[in-house]
């Protein structure tokens, strides 16, 4: 038997505590297409770095052919035929088309450019990716989002290589370009080219690929034929053994109603969502990276615009759209962003600072005027309650280590009369002691009345300690779980189900 | 060591820093210890003060204002016209004047919040509008009102100051107290260190933004006036340049360029150094060219210095812990 093209033996990989990949094989055939799936935090996108020369691996090897591969960079990969398409943008929107996909190497005589013959393979390139009308010298920002898309997959076959890898491919394409698409990485496949295809969508995986690869917690659960496998199967191998039990204390019923959404919808990302919190509720929201998580709790905090739908506050139904953040706080809203460092943290800042932001206690008979005396006395108190380890409250806040740091973020809202809290990824890159204390601190704020509307990509986060769990796919509700019903199988289904043929669109 | 003593320690050196050229200063010339010298300085020292106040202000939440020097001619203009063309009185003009400056700072807050543009372009282009206005008003020509000032020239009696100058000390100490102490001070350092941090703990950067612009525009209006009441006149031509001594002022306090860091106290001490290293080479007979070489060395040398004394404290700290 031949070596297959490309094969991987336990790779390793973790970012700081947080291991991501653990001990991870994979072999890839000349000439097929090889599906990879899995749900956040499996390692898909990890891996696909690693193979491309993005990142490098802490452990593991891997061979292309007999010989060892190890690229030091992405010009190493490349060199060694292995082309990335990246799902994020690369495109340079004021350069042209052309220029875009042959940066790496312009054609140039003596130093000049050689506009004719770039022009010449830029239009063979983008014809080989069914752009035959697209002029290669408007500039890239002239361009659809889709079309981009396929420029930087013609850019990527400009660069010949035998293993090309594409994430997401299919995120921002119409119907018809996926159709090009799909033809174009048949004819690559049939002239022996490797294509690892790393996507969501069931459905395509389907229609274009030869074997599925199902990656769990950074590791590989099996390789099938796609032909041989179903949809259910699918599901049921990434989602895993049943995790731990639910073990949310059952609390007494629900309270009265806080927070009403109808058919929001918001930036293209959040498409029509409809949901209900209660008092004294902690609801999840579970979904896949790219499922609007995030923006549904920017558009209820007022920090991204909200563009259909309505929103009702408390038992009233009170109509509530938010112009900005600082009126989302005034009726009662705490935010904790997803990204601490660049959203959360004034680093430069003391602790102290830091800890009294959301609520400055004001000098008696002095309006507007910080009461110094109280805010260093509250903040002391406030630190001890969360147990930040720290060294003295005047120390700047970068200096705190993850779990401390988001102890701060969370607690500055602890000052006001909070009713509802919305958190993203609170407890993301914060360890075992801190996570703990974090839930504690949520279930005693739902026991005192207050809602919670918390998104996690962490299952078990969701399922112990979430009343419900509502799962988003592809900007819409795909499934609403309480403890009980909630099975891995049944969140990944719902998870997967948005990206569907025939899901909202 | 914690930010405080540090902020002790920084403003210790601007202290040394100024001492030594007022040392310099006095050995090289046996004229400078003068009432005279003193009086040169305390007059330049308010319109600088006032503007560099402003300026701090607004760089603390994250942007420039270009427009100061312009802004406060627009002010000296207005009160020159109101005064020499129609008559009005003292008080009136003066009000008219700040006025005058405090729209111009609503302006450039209201072009910075509505188009999202930057505040250095939004302020260079009211560099230039509004100098162009101070033309207008003025009809190119300088006012000269002399003996009507009245008020506005006095002197505080025994120290032989002008008012001017104590007016700019107790807003220096009123700014310090506000970018310190008041809550609209905590949300500007905020925004200026992390505007979207600030926005998602429910402050609104624009809010703080439309303030510090509006502070910054009627400061360099007060500042026109103090230019007006020095001079006996009204010219529009004035101010030009402060701009850039109003960041120098600034920056040799430790104000930080990018936002989030700066000290009212500090920026006062960088007014004092400028006023004195010129009122200083003036008295040297320093030829005007030499000057502006000599201050351009010291904004440099001591924006240096510093970087260089905060990175000796920083490695000592490590090492220390």
């Amino acid at each position: 038997m031949t070596a297959p093209r490309l094969a991987i033996h336990g790779l390793k990989k973790s970012f700081g505590t947080n291991v991501v990949l653990r001990g991870l094989d994979l072999e890839l055939e000349p000439g097929e297409v090889h599906a990879l799936i899995g749900g956040n935090g499996a390692g898909k996108s990890t891996l696909s770095k690693i193979i491309a020369g993005l990142e490098s691996a802490d452990a593991g090897e891997m061979r292309l052919g007999d010989n060892r591969y190890r690229p030091r960079d992405r010009r190493g990969a490349q060199a060694a035929g292995i082309v990335m398409v990246l799902q994020e943008l690369t495109v340079l929107p004021t350069l042209s088309v052309a220029e875009n996909l042959f940066l790496a190497a312009l054609p140039a005589r003596a130093g000049v450019l050689d506009r004719r013959r770039l022009r010449e393979t830029a239009r063979a390139a983008l014809e080989r990716v069914g752009l035959r009308s697209l002029d290669p010298d408007l500039p890239a920002v002239s361009l659809g989002v889709g079309h981009q898309q396929l420029v930087e997959i013609a850019a990527g076959l400009a660069r010949r290589g035998h293993i090309l890898i594409l994430d997401e491919p299919t995120a921002a394409l119409t119907g018809a370009e996926i159709e090009t698409l799909f033809a174009l990485l048949r004819d690559l496949r049939s002239g022996g080219t490797s294509i690892l295809y790393i996507s969501h969508r069931l459905d395509e995986i389907a229609l274009i690929a030869d074997r599925v690869s199902i990656l769990r917690d950074g590791q590989l659960v099996a390789t099938l034929p796609v032909r041989e496998t179903t949809r259910d199967r699918l599901i049921e191998l990434m989602a895993g053994a049943p995790a731990l039990a639910p073990t949310s204390a059952a609390r007494a019923g629900r309270g009265e109603l806080a927070l009403r959404l109808s058919d929001v919808r918001s930036g293209g990302v959040v498409r029509g969502i409809s949901l209900d919190l209660h008092r004294g509720e902690i609801v999840g929201l579970g979904g896949l990276i790219g499922a609007g998580r995030s923006e549904l709790l920017r558009a209820i905090f007022g920090a991204a615009p909200i563009d259909g739908g309505t929103m009702m506050l408390g038992r009233e139904q009170e109509p509530f759209a938010p112009a900005s953040t600082r009126e989302a706080v005034a009726r009662g809203f705490a935010f904790v962003p997803e990204d601490r460092k660049h959203h959360g943290l004034f680093a430069p800042l003391s602790v102290r600072t830091n800890a009294s932001i959301a609520r400055l206690p004001i000098a008696r008979f002095l309006p507007g005027v910080v009461d110094h005396t109280t805010e260093a006395a509250e903040v002391t108190a406030l630190l001890r309650q969360l147990q930040v380890r720290y060294a003295d409250d005047s120390q700047p806040i970068a200096e705190l280590s993850g779990g401390n740091q988001q102890k701060v973020v969370i607690g500055r809202w602890l000052g006001r009369d909070v009713q509802i809290w919305l958190l993203d990824e609170p407890t993301r890159g914060v360890d075992v002691a801190a996570r703990r204390s974090i839930y504690a601190l949520l279930r005693e704020r739902a026991a005192a009345g207050q809602s919670i509307l918390i998104a996690s990509s962490d299952y078990d986060e969701l399922a112990t300690l979430c009343d419900r769990v509502i799962v988003l796919s592809n900007g819409v509700v795909t499934g609403e779980f309480s403890p009980p019903t909630l099975t891995p199988e049944a969140f990944m289904a719902a998870a997967f189900r948005g990206f569907e043929k025939g899901a909202a669109s | 060591m914690n930010p405080r003593f540090r902020s002790y320690s920084e403003f210790l050196f601007l202290a040394l820093l100024l001492a030594l050229l007022v040392a310099f200063f006095g050995i090289l010339s046996e004229h400078f210890w003068s009432v005279a010298t003193l009086q040169t300085i305390t007059n330049r020292i308010p319109s600088l003060a006032l503007t560099a106040l402003g300026m701090t202000f607004v760089l603390v939440a994250g942007g420039i204002d270009l427009s100061v020097g312009s802004v406060s001619a627009v002010a000296g203009a207005v009160f020159g016209w109101a005064v020499a063309d129609h008559g009005l009185g003292v008080g009136v003009a003066a009000m008219l004047a700040v006025g005058a400056g405090l729209g111009c700072g609503l302006l450039n807050g209201a072009l910075v919040n509505t188009f999202r543009m930057p505040s250095f372009i939004v302020t260079l282009g009211l560099l230039e509008g509004a100098r162009g206005l101070a033309y207008l008003v003025t009809n190119s020509q300088t006012k000269y009102l002399g003996e009507r000032l009245g008020a506005l020239q006095a002197t505080v009696p025994v120290l032989g100051v002008s008012a001017a100058f104590v007016l700019a000390l107790v807003l220096t100490a009123f700014a310090h107290f506000v970018l310190t102490s008041t809550v609209f001070g905590r949300h500007t350092v905020a925004v200026g260190t992390n505007e979207e941090a600030a926005r998602l703990v429910g402050i609104s950067p624009a809010r703080v933004r439309m303030i510090v612009f509006a502070a910054s525009g009627m400061l360099a209006g007060l500042a026109g006036l103090c230019h007006v009441a020095r001079l006996g006149a009204a010219d529009p031509n004035a101010g030009s340049g402060l701009e850039l001594s109003a960041i120098a002022a600034a920056v040799i306090g430790g104000t930080s360029l990018m936002g989030g860091r700066g000290s009212m106290l500090a920026t006062f001490v960088g007014v004092l150094i400028i006023a004195t290293l010129e009122a200083g080479l003036a008295h040297l007979g320093v030829t005007e060219p030499m000057k502006r070489v000599v201050t351009g060395a010291v904004i440099i040398g001591a924006v240096g210095a510093e970087a260089v004394r905060a990175r000796i404290a920083s490695r000592r700290l490590r090492l220390g812990a």
